[in-house]
């Protein structure tokens, strides 16, 4: 495959169809710009100001933007709150729709049939292979990405994090509690 | 289509695999893979709706057999092959050795943060107001059509409950065969598990999908 993508990009690039310059800088963009870092910020600002948190459930596109977070496969955004009672987590069954502009590239695992096949008839069983174990009684909410909507899950504040800053409060929010097949992260107990 | 795409809730697929260190590309041509895909993408030529569809018209043995850059570069090789900008005989030699088509636009080096931070959105006025509202029962159409649709199978003939009205945005069945946007309104639609997965399925579960206005029937 690798000469096979080479001679591609060689072909496309002879016949001044493609820069390969522009190529490298859509790689630099997703391998140290644009990634889940950016997601975190939006949770931790949602956790820390109620205000913030309200525009991002009615506005999830503009309350992001705000943040400097926007452009393509984030055209469209919508949060989804996670409660004591319902959890929520995200898939796209026919592809791989994913929101690049706050969390990045997809990881493997979303692109892959296991998981597309399965988070919709199993959310439990898949939660578990994710070390994440919910109450029987949790309801659990599968929003299967099938149009150009796309969905960032804010997990629940962990307890005990009243006193951290936005900014330690963002370090606790992993990619994958932003899919929903994780949780925010504990804080630190020394 | 009912194509190897449609994946919810097939079975068979093994357990989900997350990696521990998680790498962004595992190899050095994925990351050309994606590059050149979205600069290829940039000429304009295509639709995101077109592209999606040509990986899924991928043979379900190869499609299944391969990993997921590999599933796009094989669909890259179809559009532009499909659109004039290179030949099968090119593919095999590795070079360029006819003119072929011009791009309406390429993307410069310059242009690519700017051109990401924008994206391509893809909401678009409808002049009819919306059929169904909040709260409104509804039920997915029965269709099985060959070209490409972004109804799952098994979404389809299932009663829900319209959650929001989304707005309009283009609509991908026409819009993938260069028949136009004819954008319409988009519903998320819930279902409960049990609806779609019968008797066996999970009682606190609740599947939705996003849905243009042509899917759905009142119920």
């Amino acid at each position: 495959m690798a000469a096979r993508v080479r001679a591609l990009e060689t072909i496309l690039t002879q016949k001044g169809l493609i820069e390969p310059a522009a190529v490298d800088a859509i790689v630099d963009t997703y391998e140290t710009k644009v990634g889940p870092r950016n997601g975190a910020k939006v949770v931790a600002r949602a956790w820390c100001d109620p205000g913030y948190s309200d525009w991002l459930k009615q506005d999830a596109t503009a309350a992001i933007a705000s943040l400097g977070y926007t452009g393509r496969q984030g055209e469209h955004m919508q949060a989804v709150f996670n409660t004591e009672d319902a959890h929520n987590l995200v898939v796209c069954t026919l592809c791989s729709c994913y929101p690049w502009s706050v969390l990045g590239l997809p990881p493997v695992w979303y692109k892959a049939p296991a998981y597309r096949s399965r988070a919709v008839i199993d959310p439990r069983g898949v939660l578990e292979e994710f070390g994440v174990h919910l109450p029987a009684q949790t309801k659990i909410r599968v929003w299967d990405s099938t149009a150009e909507l796309r969905y960032l899950v804010v997990p629940m504040r962990p307890t005990g994090t009243e006193d951290l800053s936005e900014e330690e409060l963002a370090a606790l929010v992993t990619r994958d509690s932003m899919i929903g097949t994780g949780l925010a992260l504990e804080p630190y107990q020394p | 289509m009912n194509g190897p795409q449609d994946l919810g809730g097939q079975m068979g697929f093994g357990a989900v695999a997350p990696e521990r260190d998680d790498p962004l590309f595992h190899a050095e041509w994925e990351k050309r893979a994606l590059g050149v895909t979205l600069a290829a993408g940039a000429m304009g030529a295509w639709t995101i709706d077109e592209s999606r569809h040509a990986r899924e018209c991928l043979h379900p043995a190869d499609y299944y057999a391969s990993s997921y850059y590999e599933i796009w570069i094989k669909a890259l090789a179809v559009l532009l092959q499909r659109h004039g900008f290179v030949t099968a005989d090119e593919l095999v030699e590795g070079k360029a050795l006819v003119e072929g088509a011009r791009p309406k636009r390429t993307l410069k080096a310059a242009d690519v943060a700017a051109v990401l931070a924008k994206g391509a959105p893809c909401d678009r006025p409808v002049s009819a107001p919306a059929r169904f509202k909040a709260g409104d029962r509804v039920r997915t159409r029965n269709f099985h059509p060959r070209d490409h649709t972004r109804l799952p199978r098994y979404a389809r003939g299932k009663l829900g409950v319209v959650e929001a009205v989304r707005g309009g945005f283009v609509f991908p069945d026409t819009n993938a065969h260069g028949k136009g946007e004819n954008p319409q309104w988009v519903y998320t639609v819930v279902f409960e598990g049990r609806e779609i997965w019968g008797e066996t399925g999970d009682p606190a579960l609740t599947v939705s999908v996003d849905a243009w206005e042509s899917y759905l029937e009142p119920a």
